[in-house]
């Protein structure tokens, strides 16, 4: 029995797969699921989430979101979705691009500390840039 | 050489031709465009469904909490009107339709007695509004046909922050174009804010809801980030519908451009033809008649074409002296 693994953002679905174990971070830990988990609805916060599968892991880097754990449908698999409004999958970020926010945010930062914006860019580079390291 | 008239249609024809290939260009591109807008359409679909079925869950296990978002205004002074538009014309009645439809709400509004706040989506509607001095609170555009989910955000997030201000607008009303079939789009006039209950979303999705999840850290925090995402998707999805309405249209309009175009090619070439003709013609008599001026002039017998013209070309007996077609005489069968 395995995990069905769905990541849904708002233009489409951009990934699906099985999983034996997804592990993500909400807002107040981390926490990880096995197949025959009980439903749960978490708010995500910016972190890359780690899907573990029989060859390997896929990371994906996920900015804000939800996760929820539907119960088993007919099948009897646990279905795991992750909503975001931006998710990408660690393979297909472009490395240079995010190094490069990731200057300019920081950079941003020292002219005008506490510049929620350039925060917040600062905070998707690095998930993105740690989503590749991990992968 | 042609006539003055038979060069001045031949121009024409060739300008008509021309906007043809134009309009048969658009009509193409259209068409292409609007299976990619109805593909993202159906791709924005799922996010837009678990969304819905995440608020379904909330509502099963009891959740309901009091959200800006949810307060139903007990009197309604101001309105928020936010127009769909499209960026570019040439897409048959699509834009005034969405126009003429918004300025009746805002209308509407007026004899009520209400301050309104005008929103306006697209180049187009904004020109509309700003030519006849409505005041624009906001206006967004550049992405008609290719709406992305940022810009669907930026817009939310503008229209939250007029539901939410103080003194701000009670309700916030959505006009846009719903995209039934390829056949068949209507203008429609939704109401945007405040949402509906909590319960009352999930009484419209279609899944059923489960009782017993978890919520973490709890259903209040979770409804609280989730109905902004909420909004953005619903605003979404109606960007999507409108850009594959606008799309349709756009379509339809070249298609009937095309098919104008080429009746007209048609009609145009009917009577450049008989323009020549006429010059043709013309142009024989003129040849004919200064041959018969000179004939005359030599005091011969005509022995030209026109002598004969009045007589009948083909007499039954005697075909001699006749150089019209002598040898088409019908035969006597005696």
């Amino acid at each position: 029995m395995s995990l069905l693994v769905e990541l849904v953002s708002p233009e489409r679905v951009a990934y699906t797969g099985e999983a034996k174990m997804v592990i993500c971070r909400t807002t107040t830990g981390d926490i990880a699921f096995l197949p025959g988990h009980i439903p749960f609805i978490g708010v995500l916060s910016t972190h890359p989430v780690r899907v573990q599968q029989d060859d390997g892991e896929v990371v994906i880097a996920v900015h804000q979101g939800f996760v929820e754990v539907s119960p088993p449908g007919e099948d009897g698999r646990t279905r795991v979705t992750i909503l975001s409004d931006v998710a990408e999958l660690a393979d297909t970020i472009d490395v240079e691009r995010a190094r490069s926010a990731k200057a300019e945010a920081e950079e941003r930062l020292r002219t005008g500390p506490g510049d929620p914006e350039a925060f917040s860019a600062l905070r998707r580079a690095e998930v993105r840039l740690s989503a590749v390291d991990a992968a | 050489m042609p006539g003055a008239q038979e060069r001045v249609l031949r121009r024409r024809i060739g300008s008509v031709q021309n906007t043809k290939k134009i309009t048969r260009a658009m009509e193409l591109i259209a068409a292409t465009r609007v299976v990619k807008a109805q593909q993202r359409a159906n791709e924005a679909r799922p996010y837009a469904e678990h969304i819905t079925q995440v608020i379904e869950d909330l509502s099963a296990s009891g959740a309901d909490v009091d959200h800006p978002l949810l307060r139903q205004a007990e009197q309604v002074s101001r309105v928020g009107v936010v127009v769909l538009g499209a960026d570019r014309g040439l897409a048959g009645a699509y834009n005034s339709n969405v126009i003429k439809t918004a300025e009746r709400e805002i209308m509407a509004a007026r004899a009520e007695g209400l301050s309104y706040d005008l929103v306006t989506i697209g180049r187009k509607s904004k020109a509309y509004f700003q030519f006849r001095n409505y005041p624009i609170t906001a206006s967004f555009e550049g992405f008609s046909e290719k709406p992305t989910f940022e810009a669907a955000a930026d817009i939310a997030a503008r229209v939250i922050s007029l539901f939410t201000a103080e003194g701000g607008c009670d309700r916030i009303i959505l006009v846009y174009t719903r995209f039934i079939s390829m056949g068949s789009q209507e203008v429609v006039v939704r109401r945007f804010l405040p949402l509906q209950t909590v319960s009352r979303i999930a009484e419209e999705g279609d899944a059923k809801a489960v009782a017993g999840f978890e919520f973490e850290p709890s259903p209040a925090a979770v409804l609280e980030s989730l109905l902004p995402r909420y909004v953005e998707s619903r605003l979404f999805s109606a960007l999507l519908e409108a850009a594959a309405s606008e799309l349709a249209n756009r379509q339809r309009a070249m298609k009937a451009a095309t098919d104008n175009a080429q009746e007209l090619i048609v009609k145009l070439t009917r009577k450049m033809n008989q323009v020549r003709q006429d010059a043709i013609t013309t142009e024989i008599m003129e040849i004919i008649g200064g041959a018969e001026a000179l004939a005359e002039d030599r005091d011969e017998p005509g022995d030209l074409i026109l002598s004969h013209l009045d007589s009948d070309p083909f007499p039954r007996h005697s075909g001699s002296g006749h150089h019209t077609a002598p040898d088409r005489t019908i035969p006597d069968p005696d």
